[in-house]
């Protein structure tokens, strides 16, 4: 599987073409069909119509997963979709200055964020809802971002979850540099091995800053899984416009193996991440994940899809809906009966409820927030600049201010 | 891994005269043999020992996992550094030369400034860049800069400036220590200067890291100046001197915060300020270093705050450098215009 060879130098007939400076029409279509429906190389699991295909080189990543297993991983992705409405709905009637919807990305999230071991870091981009919930970290933690009463308030130290980053690429190279620190430590080399997992979209695959990430990963074997959603849209631009290629194929380039999974399938999304993230633990490391997957609702709420894109490609991809296929599958096998659906929405219900209340008592910050903790140690420039600023703005307590 | 052997520096005595290339090398290793989380990285910084041999010998003693010769991109030595002081190591980064600092901008500017605050003081950053910079070696393009003044305007950085042998030792190690990030800026042109040769006692107690110092007293003006322009004022205070002018020469040596209280003390007696830097004027150190003497001595002032800088333009090619650059005659100047006001 891992072995460089099969992936620096592919067949040529494998896999969807590149197109060339100045392509046929036949390229033309042949790299369409590669970046919109996902290529003959698409690792997937689970049909959109939640039929369990058979892969002999992934099965064994979920031979464990019982049925118990797939109505965790089922209740995961509602509940994470659910606190995503509430977050789009919070935004719409102004409790939120900008919500960022998962909407269509809930098995890519899921299935990463459940392949991830306590012991592994995790290095998001900002709309990683999913993959935080799978770390432990409330949809409460991230409600301050999008409040805009703080920039996260989770423990990313505790969590093993960085901070979101919003500088589109950097946090790449910030999990390049702690994955080479956990193999400077020893803590790569067996089954046992620590590993890094970092997020981020189609887009972000032009910035430089993901170029030297894959550079610096590969050149100190880092046990780093680029974890890709190629959700289809950089705001209102095309995968097309980022890429010739399609994106898992860069990892050649590169000198490390690159998978393109169905990010709609949980189970290929959990296995394909079981997998890459086995090969780092074990010092095989990095990988590249695509997660092929599409961004239902807009890029924010500040933005108009309609503007960009047709509105029967997004039915075309509901009909691929991450959620569905596991619900029909469980159906199908008899893993799960009305009840349990029921109870999954019944608990979505509160959790955004409870999500819901939160929001509305968030306090307004203490104006002394400005200035905390701009520097670890004191700056006495600063600490004027603060003082000054609290005496003003205390002559106005108890006034109109 | 085996740890790899370390050859223990132990002189005889604790005093030893360094250049100022040499007294940061040797700082750098007393850091590393201090504290195993320190790891130096960069451009060219092992086997070669950097472009300027600052990191000589230390990935011999020290090995492969703690000198890094890095891949050859500043964003990506900083991002990675990033991650590295996030998993618990202090990283010093060394760019190759001022100018080829921005390519890693975005990183200093978004995570290394920022991630302090933007974790409620849960993750700390200890990195530190060191920059060797200023003119006169007669380089080409983009390899005279002084880029000081952004970091400085940037909340979350820390930002020094050694001028001597003596500093550079110490105040290399105190930034290691510091537990925010340091831009470390280092006057390259005198790194292997012979008359910058100093005594170093390894064994003194240093002074604080964000601390400007009074390195010449005097009474009838004031310069500031920090890293190369240090010896420019100094020198212009020794020509002064024959014209019967006592000139009091600071070293500001902290950037940011800046520490400008002995600055406020000295032209509270003297009255009259000049301050000289390489850096273009325009929005910058010197000009931040004006508006604080003014609003803080305004009363004691007998004169305008001048400045001697280098000039609002890119940084001129090498043959045009010496007039580009503050100089003693330029000093001089206007220290004369400020005691003729």
């Amino acid at each position: 599987m891992s072995s460089p060879e099969q992936w620096t130098h592919p067949e040529p007939r494998e896999g969807p073409a590149a197109t060339a400076a100045a392509p046929t029409s036949e390229q033309v279509i042949a790299g369409l069909r590669a970046t919109s429906e996902g290529g003959p190389e698409l690792v997937q699991l689970l049909t959109p119509e939640g039929e369990r295909v058979e892969n002999p080189e992934f099965d064994r990543y979920v031979a464990d997963v019982t049925a118990d297993d797939l109505r965790s991983l089922y209740r995961d992705m509602v509940l994470v979709r659910r606190a995503d409405r509430e977050g789009n709905a919070l935004q719409r009637q102004g409790q939120l200055g900008i919500w960022v919807p998962l909407l269509g990305q809930e098995a890519a999230q899921v299935g990463a964020g459940r392949a991830l071991r306590d012991t592994d870091m995790v290095f998001p981009s900002y709309r990683e809802h999913g993959v935080a919930w799978c770390r432990g970290i409330s949809p409460k933690d991230i409600l301050g971002i999008f409040r805009g009463t703080d920039h996260g308030s989770w423990d990313s130290t505790a969590k093993r979850f960085h901070p979101y980053t919003i500088v589109i690429g950097n946090q790449v190279l910030n999990a390049a540099g702690y994955a080479m620190g956990q193999r400077f430590e020893g803590k790569v080399g067996d089954a046992d091995g620590e590993a890094t997992m970092v997020f981020f979209g189609d887009g972000a695959t032009s910035q430089g800053d993901v170029h030297e990430g894959f550079v610096w990963a590969a050149v100190y074997d880092a046990p780093l899984v680029f974890f890709c959603q190629n959700n289809q849209w950089a705001i209102s631009e095309p995968t097309e416009r980022q890429s010739r290629l399609p994106l898992y194929q860069r990892a050649r380039g590169y000198g490390f193996p690159g998978v393109r999974v169905d990010g709609n399938d949980v189970l290929a999304s959990l296995a394909v991440s079981r997998w890459a993230l086995d090969e780092c633990r074990h010092g095989n490391g990095p990988v590249l994940i695509e997660a092929f997957t599409y961004r239902m609702d807009a890029h924010t709420t500040t933005d108009d899809p309609t503007r960009y894109r047709h509105s029967d490609e997004l039915e075309a991809w509901k009909l691929k809906d991450p959620i569905e296929r596991v619900r029909v599958n469980l159906v199908r096998h008899g893993h799960a009966d009305q009840d349990f659906f029921d109870s999954v929405q019944a608990e979505a219900d509160e959790l955004a409820a409870d999500l819901r209340d939160f929001c509305f008592s968030m306090p307004q910050p203490p104006t002394s927030q400005i200035f905390d903790h701009v520097y670890a140690e004191a700056s006495p420039v600063l600490d004027a600049q603060r003082d000054a600023f609290l005496a003003y703005h205390a002559d106005f307590a108890g006034g109109e201010h | 891994m085996a740890a790899p052997v370390i050859n223990k520096s132990t002189p005889a005595s604790s005093v030893q005269s360094l250049t100022l290339g040499k007294a940061l090398n040797l700082g750098l290793r007393t850091a590393m043999e201090a504290d195993p989380k320190v790891i130096v990285m960069g451009e060219d910084v092992g086997k070669l020992g950097g472009v300027f041999r600052i990191t000589d010998g230390l990935q011999k003693d020290f090995g492969e996992h703690r000198v890094l010769d890095t891949p050859l991109a500043e964003s990506g030595i900083i991002g990675t550094a990033v991650g590295l002081a996030v998993r618990g190591f202090r990283p010093v980064c060394e760019i190759q030369f001022d100018g080829f600092i921005f390519p890693g901008f975005d990183q200093i500017v978004s995570q290394v400034a920022k991630l302090h605050m933007r974790t409620q003081g849960r993750v700390k950053v200890p990195l530190v860049i060191r920059v060797p910079f200023g003119g006169g070696i007669g380089a080409v393009e983009h390899h005279s800069e002084s880029p000081e003044s952004y970091f400085a305007h940037t909340a979350g950085l820390k930002v020094v400036a050694c001028s001597n042998a003596v500093d550079a030792y110490w105040m290399i190690q105190q930034a290691i220590q510091c537990d925010d990030p340091v831009l470390f800026f280092e006057p390259k042109r005198y790194y292997h200067s012979g008359f910058m040769k100093a005594e170093i006692d390894t064994e003194a107690t240093p002074e604080p890291l964000f601390a400007s110092r009074v390195v010449r007293q005097g009474s009838t003006a004031t310069l500031v100046a920090y890293g190369p322009s240090v010896k420019v004022a100094l020198d212009a205070a020794t020509a002064a001197e024959e014209d019967g002018h006592s000139l009091e020469v600071i070293d500001l040596r902290a950037l940011s915060p800046l520490d400008l209280a002995p600055v406020f003390e000295s032209v509270r007696r003297t009255g009259r300020l000049v301050v000289v830097s390489e850096a273009p004027s325009e929005a910058s150190l010197t000009s931040e270093i004006a508006a604080r003497v003014q609003q803080e001595c305004f009363y004691s002032l007998e004169a305008p705050v001048l400045r001697v800088t280098g000039f609002d333009t890119p940084y001129p090619p090498a043959k045009l450098e010496e007039e580009f650059l503050p100089d003693l005659d330029r000093v001089l100047d206007a220290v004369d215009r400020s005691l003729a006001w």
